[in-house]
């Protein structure tokens, strides 16, 4: 048993984190974030040159096919850095989608593409308020033609490949891919807490639509859900690692009564606490980055639990690191709000902490 | 990351397997549900011949080298013989403070006569050990302690009081931190000592816990004479021994054994609220799902700890989490076993109460988990201040000799 990242990843994180901290010092995300939310291009560009986008994806189609391994240990590093890219969007749903589900064709059509960078992905599932499932899919399409809508649509600005989730004239749902530079789509920005991830709304009217061959019914969505449930928990903890370092860095160098606001137990026992849960969580996403490799049986388990815990220490975390800062957490200015905004936007993403704890208990009682 | 069994370690599994097979029964759901929490005298006579089996067959001490009757294994190993022990109904062991503790402490402190008098006979189940540590005004802040050693001649001799000392009553051994000098700041001024419980001079009062059952002493010391041979490291270094002796604990109570998410689970298949079977009840599914995901939690957590010690880091302060999370779950899983019972809640006869009246057990002895063996708030403390390097507490008593420290109000 090994229980922990194999050294070749290990040492990767090290390479990820350098890069990272260079590449995006405190503050630098801002000049992406003050009118509205925009990406990176030349990021990304520099993401897909250091092979980052390709891991998943098998040699054949221009990925490395290091393996899911790498991407947890990316994400986590993501999660931290908060790089304005459409990390999770292309490689969570979108290539994650086509790998489990397209045909051989379209991996080639697109994976090399996802893979060097030159087209950025875009997932549509939800339509509107509520939870993930079959019956929350309105969308329809017949005759290759997809008409309905769908919001919010994350990372579509730029987006050179759209998976949409709809159902056919039987009512089996599934999963099409959609040009979304094709007639007949007509979208709109929506003001969305997270600066950094846009979202859109998108209506559907006869849009050229072609099926995932392997993503029919709803098991298959929830497949695609759960592998990505496990990647975002490792964007979260991330997350909730870099709000801990955030509180505890700011309160060693605050002084308040004549000492550091770190000396005080009211602050030390809750960045314990917050410490703990990112703690926990990070382990269950270590479990679930195991079950995700080996594709086992325990996925489904494994990918609500480490979901959970990952939406909770997240938001603890991102809360908490406010009230660490005081007045000075609650400013623009601050980064803590980015960690806020971004903290409850990965909590609802796929669905949030109620939804997976019910498939979680399903899971248990069953 | 890899969950599976190295062949050496499928091997060992095995190993382990037969021999568990051959010794014990696997735990059914019955059998995991109700355990007597005071030890008697049977429970001690049990607990010493599964040890001393175990022993034998070399499945104690799995780690401790094979001079002192260890195996020289990993800590892997140990950690397989752990996880797989659980799965059997074994008697509780009274070993935890001398075999998982003492000893260890012993090896890394005592001189190599010590280690050699005593390493196996602990680990053959022969004697049992207790932790003469808390004292009256001294338990988390336990570098307080009052109880004095003056040197007379080749002895010393002791007197104080110690307190909440499991197993002191049937003990043959304790581990005795005292103050040697109070003239120096507290820390300095201590010598940690082997204790021979069968010394003139020493008194065992047994003590009730809120569940009405003893498992824990007052012991009274009365010009107790210790031969120095049975000082442990140096005169005035007992809190560095004493520190490693608490590392050793963190590292040996990892977890709160008690009712956990099976069982309640387990319960509320059998219950209906409303009409209803309580599993469909949306705030039954809810907590019993956070459980469930602390519970994944913590035992992920372990794995990931053992992977550190097999790739040769020691266990930090991070091991503070597991007793931290635990004991506050097995609270809140007794009060919603418990509540879940509804009007009946209240009763602990076996005839009425679910699984042998466990939740309504474990709610009296879940208080004592967050206590023993540092509480809630000193493990935060350790958290904070050695995991995420805050500063330490303001101390009041900081650089003054101990007989100086203010103890009270006035
Ligand atoms: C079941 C059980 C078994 C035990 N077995 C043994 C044994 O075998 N051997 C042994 O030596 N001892 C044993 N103990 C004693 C145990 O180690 C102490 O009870 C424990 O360390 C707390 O000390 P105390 O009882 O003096 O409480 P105190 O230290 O007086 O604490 C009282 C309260 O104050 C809080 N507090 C204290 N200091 C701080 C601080 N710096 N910051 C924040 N809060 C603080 C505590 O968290 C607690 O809530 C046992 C205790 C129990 C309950």
């Amino acid at each position: 048993m090994n229980f922990d990242f194999s050294d070749d990843v290990t040492a990767m994180r090290r390479e990820v984190q350098a890069f990272l901290a260079d590449r995006l010092p405190v503050g630098a995300v801002r000049q992406f974030l003050e009118n509205g939310p925009a990406v990176d291009g030349a990021l990304w560009a520099e993401m897909a040159a250091m092979g980052w986008l390709g891991l998943t994806i098998p040699e054949e189609y221009g990925g490395s096919g290091l393996g899911h391994e790498a991407l947890c240990m990316l994400a986590e590093e993501v999660g931290a850095f908060l790089p304005p890219v459409p990390f999770a969007s292309t490689l969570y749903l979108a290539a994650e989608a086509l790998l489990g589900f397209g045909s051989d064709a379209q991996k080639a059509a697109w994976l090399p593409r996802l893979a060097d960078g030159s087209v950025t992905g875009a997932f549509a599932l939800a339509e509107g308020a509520g939870e993930p499932g079959a019956d929350g899919i309105r969308a329809l399409v017949e005759q290759g033609r997809l008409s309905g809508s769908k919001a919010p649509v994350f990372d579509l600005d730029g987006a050179g490949l759209l998976i949409v989730a709809a159902r056919d004239a039987a009512g089996q749902v599934g999963l099409y891919l959609i040009d979304p530079a094709a007639p007949g789509m007509e979208r709109r920005k929506l003001r969305t807490l997270d600066l950094a991830h846009g979202a859109w709304s998108a209506e559907f009217h006869d849009v050229a639509a072609e099926p995932l061959p392997g993503a029919v019914g709803w098991p298959a969505i929830a497949r695609l859900l759960d592998r990505a449930a496990v990647l975002f928990a490792f964007e979260q903890v991330g997350g909730g690692r870099a709000a801990l370092e955030m509180a505890t860095s700011f309160a060693m160098d605050r002084f308040a009564f004549g000492r550091p606001i770190a000396s005080m137990q009211a602050i030390k026992h809750k960045l314990a606490d917050i410490y703990v849960a990112v703690e926990l969580a990070r382990s269950n996403a270590y479990f679930g980055a195991w079950a995700l490799h080996e594709d086992a049986a325990e996925l489904p388990r494994a990918a609500a639990s480490a979901r959970i815990a990952a939406i909770d220490a997240y938001q603890l975390a991102a809360r908490e690191n406010i009230q660490t800062h005081g007045g000075m957490g609650f400013t623009w200015e601050a980064d803590c709000h980015l960690h806020y905004r971004r903290a409850a936007t990965l909590a609802g993403i796929i669905g949030g902490a109620r939804h997976w704890r019910d498939r979680l208990f399903d899971q248990l009682a069953a | 990351m890899d969950f599976n069994d190295t062949p050496e370690e499928a091997a060992f599994r095995a190993e382990v397997r037969a021999f568990l097979d051959a010794h014990a029964p696997l735990k059914s759901a019955e059998a995991r549900t109700y355990r007597s929490r005071e030890l008697n005298a049977e429970d001690v006579r049990l607990s010493r011949q599964w040890q001393a089996t175990k022993a034998a067959a070399g499945f104690a001490g799995i780690h401790w080298p094979r001079k002192y009757g260890g195996r020289d294994g990993t800590q892997m190993q140990a950690a397989i013989f752990a996880a797989e022990e659980e799965r059997y109904v074994v008697p509780p062991s009274v070993f935890n403070q001398g075999v998982g503790m003492a000893l260890p402490t012993i090896m890394t402190h005592g001189t190599d006569a010590l280690i050699d008098r005593y390493a196996r006979p602990a680990l053959f189940g022969e004697e049992v050990w207790c932790q003469l540590f808390s004292e009256p005004a001294a338990g988390s802040d336990l570098a307080g302690l009052r109880t004095r050693a003056v040197r007379d001649g080749a002895d010393w001799v002791i007197n104080g009081q110690k307190v909440w000392t499991s197993n002191a009553h049937f003990s043959q051994f304790g581990m005795l931190v005292a103050r040697t000098d109070p003239t120096v700041p507290k820390h300095a001024g201590l010598t940690f000592f082997i204790l021979d419980m069968a010394t003139p001079g020493i008194e065992v009062r047994r003590l009730k816990q809120i569940s009405g059952t003893a498992n824990f002493c007052e012991v009274f010391l009365t010009d107790v004479r210790i031969p120095d041979h049975h000082r442990l490291g140096g005169v005035g270094d007992g809190w560095k021994v004493a520190l490693t002796m608490l590392a050793n604990e963190r590292f040996t109570v990892g977890k709160a054994e008690g009712p956990d998410v099976e069982d309640i689970l387990a319960l509320a298949r059998t219950l209906t609220i409303d009409g209803r079977p309580a599993i469909d009840d949306a705030c039954v599914r809810e907590k019993i799902a956070r459980w469930y995901v602390q519970s994944e939690g913590l035992k992920y957590t372990r794995l990931r700890t053992q992977t550190a010690f097999s790739r040769g880091r020691a266990p930090g302060p991070e091991n503070s989490i597991g007793k931290l999370v635990s004991a506050t779950k097995l609270q809140e899983i007794a009060a919603y076993g418990i509540e879940l019972l509804g009007q009946a809640g209240a009763v602990m006869d076996t005839e009425v109460a679910p699984l042998n009246a466990w939740f309504q057990e474990a709610l009296l002895y879940a208080p004592g988990k967050r206590i023993a063996g540092g509480t809630d708030e000193i493990l935060r403390n350790i958290i904070a201040e050695r995991v995420l390097k805050m500063p330490g507490e303001m101390r009041a008593d900081k650089d003054v000799p101990f007989n100086q420290i203010p103890t009270s109000r006035r």
